[in-house]
């Protein structure tokens, strides 16, 4: 297990940066994280992170279809917030494990 | 056996919604273990068909027809279980009552939901567009495979491109299955020269697990078909023949062989059971539903984190029996079940991978059923493997459906299984 220091405190990540434990979030620690990613975070990405703890938290599988059932955004204003890889950038920057797609 | 409070003259009534896989095994099971003159078991479906769905696969290719893979479904029922031909319009799960669209109604004690995951080409944009079953196909219905076998005769080639919309998706091998079939297909019809295959996944790698990941993603590259990961389908382009990401990627195809999204049944949402793709939500190991204590669910219908497959809804089976009697003489369940799956995987020219696996475990190298004498591999390519799956289809619909047992654990074992 792999531990990186963001705005001043230590968490513990896997070897790919995702949290392991995300109680050890904050939201100070998701702004230094978004800058590694070359995002700034809004409001609208941190609610749609809310979202994604939401779930996770309630063991709920993370999907990129569940984003139009968020309520807050649909999937094109998720790529928009999260270029790229919006579902394993925003799982990253908002310290919850990568979602694992189960077979 | 029976507690005194089930020894009413009134008959209890057990409700079996759909009678595919799971539905069809538990209705075998359930009779043999409920006493006949104490209770009365009913399913319900639409269909009278029965279709052997992993021979979807085999009919784009000619390799099967409707036929081959098609029996009427009351054939591998139980006497002493009713079958009643409808559509159901709701569960009142508050008055232990079903409702169907004829009109009519049915109570139940105990409820088993075992009505399946649906493709839902609708829900992408441009997907059922003036290109479906022309030159975009599904493969995950009978009308679909029909379809594209009947294109492949005539097709004189171009940019084929094999696209998973996003998971859960029923079979996820079938897709790599295709893939490889399509470069067997296509090189035995000597025109793989002018037919571009490529597989669009929206996972990150071949498949889910590292180990075949690795395996899987080395076939596709020794059979030449390219592969394009992170790729959510966002919306087809009938104009201009190409798919669309969420993010803006376009990729152009002359065939498109489509894996829509998947939805539980319409009436799980209705009636308030689902998640929000309408599986029902149930207890990851005691496959009740979580939000009634009478209410248990097999196979596909369930939003379980495990293979939408008939081998997973063959490795509940006895845990689902075994959990409706605790139930009903208040004993606690049973939180055995473990994920466990299991799957032969086509690669073409006549051989196979098979995958054992389950929650905290990925497919991993070996020999299965047992160490030593296997006889099967595991994630390894065998001609034995092969004939594993063409005989799997005796094995469904002479053991697997009337719920007989097979010689292996419900629960993963590790025996055989090669850990690095």
């Amino acid at each position: 297990m792999a531990q990186k220091t963001y705005a001043g405190v230590t968490v513990d990540v896997n070897e790919e940066g995702y949290f392991i434990n995300p109680s050890q979030w904050t939201k100070e620690i998701a702004v230094e994280i978004a800058k590694e990613e070359g995002i700034t975070l809004t409001e609208q990405h941190f609610a749609i992170m809310e979202f994604l703890r939401n779930k996770v938290q309630k063991g709920e599988p993370l999907s990129i279809r569940s984003i139009n059932h968020s309520g807050v955004i649909d999937v094109k204003t998720f790529y928009q917030l999260f270029p790229g890889a919006p579902l394993k950038k925003a799982t990253k920057i908002a310290g919850v494990p990568k979602p694992a797609s189960c077979i | 056996m029976w507690p005194l409070k089930y020894n009413y003259l009134n008959m209890k009534k057990l409700l079996i919604l759909g009678s595919g896989t799971g539905g069809t095994i538990m209705a075998n099971k359930m009779r043999k273990k409920l006493p006949s003159d104490k209770w009365n078991i009913t399913i319900i479906d639409k269909e009278k068909d029965h279709f052997y769905q992993p021979g979807f696969l085999f009919i784009p290719f000619g390799y099967y027809t409707r036929k081959n893979i098609v029996k009427p479904g009351q054939k591998f029922l139980p006497k002493g279980v009713e079958v009643i031909y409808s559509e159901v319009d709701r569960i009142e799960a508050d008055k232990n009552k079903v409702l169907l669209t004829n009109g009519d109604s049915c109570n139940y004690d105990v409820l088993i939901i075992a009505t399946g995951a649906r493709i839902c080409p609708d829900d992408t944009p441009g997907l059922k567009g003036e290109l479906w079953h022309k030159n975009v196909f599904d493969f995950y219905s009978i009308e679909g495979a029909e379809a594209l076998a009947d294109f492949f005769k005539t097709w004189e080639g171009g940019d084929l491109v094999i696209d998973i919309a996003d998971n859960p998706i029923k079979c996820p091998v079938a897709p790599l299955e295709f893939a490889f079939y399509a470069d067997e297909f296509f090189t035995k019809k000597g025109m793989r020269s002018r037919v571009n295959i490529t597989y669009v996944t929206p996972m990150s790698d071949a498949f889910t697990k590292p180990k075949a990941s690795k395996a899987f993603g080395s076939l596709l590259e020794k059979k030449n078909i390219k592969l394009v990961t992170d790729f959510f389908l966002g919306e087809v382009d009938n104009a201009n023949k190409k798919i669309l990401d969420f993010g803006g990627r376009e990729l152009p195809f002359d065939c498109l062989v489509s894996v829509p999204l998947h939805s539980g049944d319409p009436v799980i949402s209705k009636s308030g059971l689902g998640d929000e793709f309408g599986f029902v939500k149930a207890d990851n190991n005691t496959l009740q539903s979580v939000l009634y204590k009478n209410i248990f669910v097999i196979g596909d219908a369930s939003n379980l984190p495990a293979s939408k497959a008939g081998s997973v809804a063959h490795f509940q089976a006895d845990i689902l029996e075994e959990n409706i009697i605790n139930y009903l003489t208040d004993k606690p369940l049973s939180e055995s079940f473990d994920g466990h799956s299991n799957c032969f995987i086509e690669t073409g020219y006549g051989k196979g991978i098979l995958i054992d696996f389950n929650y905290d475990t990925e497919p991993l190298p070996g020999l299965y059923p047992l160490p030593v004498v296997g006889p099967l591999s595991l994630l390894k390519e065998t001609r034995l493997n092969h004939y594993g799956k063409l005989a799997f289809k005796w094995v469904y619909w002479n053991i697997l459906l009337p719920g007989r047992k097979l010689p292996v654990t419900n629960y993963m074992s590790m025996k055989g299984k090669k850990t690095d």
